[in-house]
């Protein structure tokens, strides 16, 4: 499996990650490597394989629908780059 | 006071030999002089250290004091350190002041142990020699020019530096066990669900446990008490009781039927580490262990099968670092997108990116099927093999790692190389299994680890088995020269 520059820069673009032009055929070398490698569970015959998502197969455990936390705004608005008015602030979104 | 181990350092403690300051103030000079060849420590955390030093004496001097009351040790930087920069190996990170405690972090402040500072590690604890760290690669005390693997890198050199008595560690793939192996000292891997994820900052959730490395069995035990419990914070996390994982180190271990997987000991793996291991073997065997042949057929495809699952997890795991709530942002994004894009393509590393791609890429419309589910079925079959084996064996011996540490630099243009690092310690994680390295002799003049690998909530056997094993030979005793 060889991935084209212009699919390195889709993943990229659905991975929201910006990729210098000069890097793409160097991550489209080395992501298509690793594809290639991980292709080999092709050749496995999975028919009738029930998926493992988890490793212990336990049901999730439900809790309680009280509240558990307190409101900490002023403390974790601490590490935001950019706030307003107890908001994270973006740049505009909405015309 | 350096070359003792933490069960010594517990008893002179408590009987007053020295006080926790003095110990304290013992490491953290040791950090100021050695670890400028090691780079295994990105945070030095010297007030936290000594007023939790000056708390321990008091609880000393009361008499109120548990194994770890007092006890030094160095913190992996995924773990949430409240009011202390947690970066987590990455320039995203680096100005993160983490708002709250592990879980982790706060069980061992609990239980009375010191926290020296946060140690080195790859980015995102993605790597298996710690040069995807943001802050450089952290050096091996046998070998400065080697690597000390990774991920928990750092936490590895400074326990075989002497910079610790014990460090946490987390394991993924294989990031406890690898670097214990490369840098000569013990590490164990829990079942997946003991300790709580809480506050660790997460990499694949489905494979990340935390751990403790240490020198040896007998105090990777203790420290293994004090991390372990159920915590409802962590939705994964065992309601059971936590056990006394020391309660069973002197047995013996007469009539234990040890398994060989014969794929862990083929094609691959070095030879002089190889026979390092066999020898090791032939000492569990004098002391009373058999041997069974026994066969894990789908080793082969677990680093594949990781490498699908890992990236999947982390892609979605990652997202949440995006330059809006915390962590690196651009300069002058031009409108919401931009932000994203240049806030992450800044932050993170390029094995990071790789991952997040691969996992995207796995997990996108019409992929999905053929990656990640396959992925997931295969991971049932690897599980299956363990299930298999442990119907003829109580605990699975082989290699921890298929050579001894290689050069800084070495295989950094080359993931699937690196990624092959791990063929014996992946598969562990797959199933949930705990793992643990033990020093087990040297290839030229580089430590060589011998993995045990038990069945679900094995911690305590082998860990026995560990122990045993240390009682018969010196190898977790050695320092490396310009350390010792």
């Amino acid at each position: 499996m060889a991935l084209e520059p212009s699919e390195v820069e889709k993943i990229a673009h659905l991975a929201r990650l910006a990729i210098d032009a000069d890097d793409v055929p160097v991550y489209a070398r080395n992501l298509s490597s690793i594809l290639a490698f991980v292709e080999q569970l092709n050749e496995i015959d999975t028919d009738g394989v029930l998926p493992m998502a988890h490793p212990l197969d336990t049901a999730q455990r439900l809790r309680a629908d009280v509240v558990s936390e307190t409101d900490q705004r002023e403390h974790f608005l601490r590490n935001a780059p950019s706030v307003e008015a107890g908001l994270f602030l973006v740049p505009k979104v909405i015309e | 006071m350096h070359n003792k181990t933490l069960a010594e350092l517990a008893v002179g403690l408590q009987a007053k030999a020295f006080s926790s300051e003095e110990l304290t103030r013992h490491y953290l000079d040791r950090i100021k002089t050695y670890d400028a060849q090691l780079n295994s420590i990105v945070t030095l955390t010297e007030d936290i250290a000594l007023a939790q030093a000056k708390a321990a004496d008091v609880k000393i001097a009361a008499g109120d004091a548990g194994p770890l009351t007092g006890i030094p040790y160095a913190h992996k930087d995924i773990f949430c350190t409240n009011g202390v920069r947690t970066a987590c190996g990455s320039k995203m990170l680096d100005k993160f002041v983490a708002p709250y405690d592990a879980t982790v972090t706060r069980k061992l402040q609990e239980a009375g142990a010191v926290m020296l500072g946060k140690t080195n590690m790859d980015e995102f604890a993605m790597g298996s020699s710690n040069e995807t760290s943001f802050y450089g690669p952290v050096k091996n005390p046998w070998n400065t020019d080697a690597v000390p693997g990774g991920s928990s890198g750092g936490s590895a050199a400074a326990v075989a530096g002497r910079l610790a008595p014990a460090a946490t560690g987390t394991d993924t793939g294989g990031s406890i066990r690898q670097p214990a192996a490369l840098c000569g000292i013990t590490g164990i891997k829990p079942t997946y669900g003991l300790c709580s994820r809480y506050g660790m900052i997460a990499f694949a959730s489905s494979l990340d446990q935390a751990g403790p490395m240490t020198r040896t069995a007998e105090d990777a035990a203790i420290m293994l008490g004090a991390m372990t419990g159920f915590d409802p914070a962590d939705s994964t996390s065992l309601d059971r009781p936590v056990e006394d994982y020391s309660a069973k180190l002197n047995d013996d271990i007469k009539g234990l039927k040890i398994g060989l997987p014969k794929e862990y000991f083929g094609e691959g793996l070095d030879a002089e580490v190889g026979k390092v291991v066999q020898d090791a073997i032939e000492v569990l065997k004098k002391q009373g262990a058999e041997i069974v042949e026994i066969s894990l057929p789908n080793t082969k495809l677990s680093v594949p099968t990781y490498y699908v699952v890992a990236p999947a997890e982390c892609s979605s795991n990652l997202s949440r670092m995006d330059g809006v709530r915390f962590g690196h942002r651009c300069d002058n994004p031009k409108d919401l997108e931009d932000l994203y894009k240049r806030s992450r393509g800044e932050g993170f590393g390029s094995e990071v990116k790789r991952r997040i791609m691969v996992g995207t890429y796995a997990l996108s419309a019409g992929y999905y099927d053929a990656y990640y589910l396959k992925a997931q079925q295969v991971r049932r079959l690897i599980a299956d093999d363990f299930k298999k084996a442990f119907e003829q064996c109580d605990v699975i011996v082989g290699p921890t790692s298929p050579t001894v540490a290689f050069n800084i630099g070495a295989k950094v243009d080359d993931p699937v190389t690196m990624y092959l690092s791990d063929i014996y310690t992946i598969a562990v994680n797959l199933a949930g299994l705990p793992g643990m390295s033990v020093p087990a002799g040297f290839a030229g003049n580089l430590p060589v680890g011998m993995q045990l690998i038990g069945n679900y909530f094995a911690e305590a056997q082998l860990l026995n088995v560990a122990h045993q094993y240390q009682l018969a030979t010196d190898w977790h005793t050695r320092a490396p020269e310009a350390f010792a």
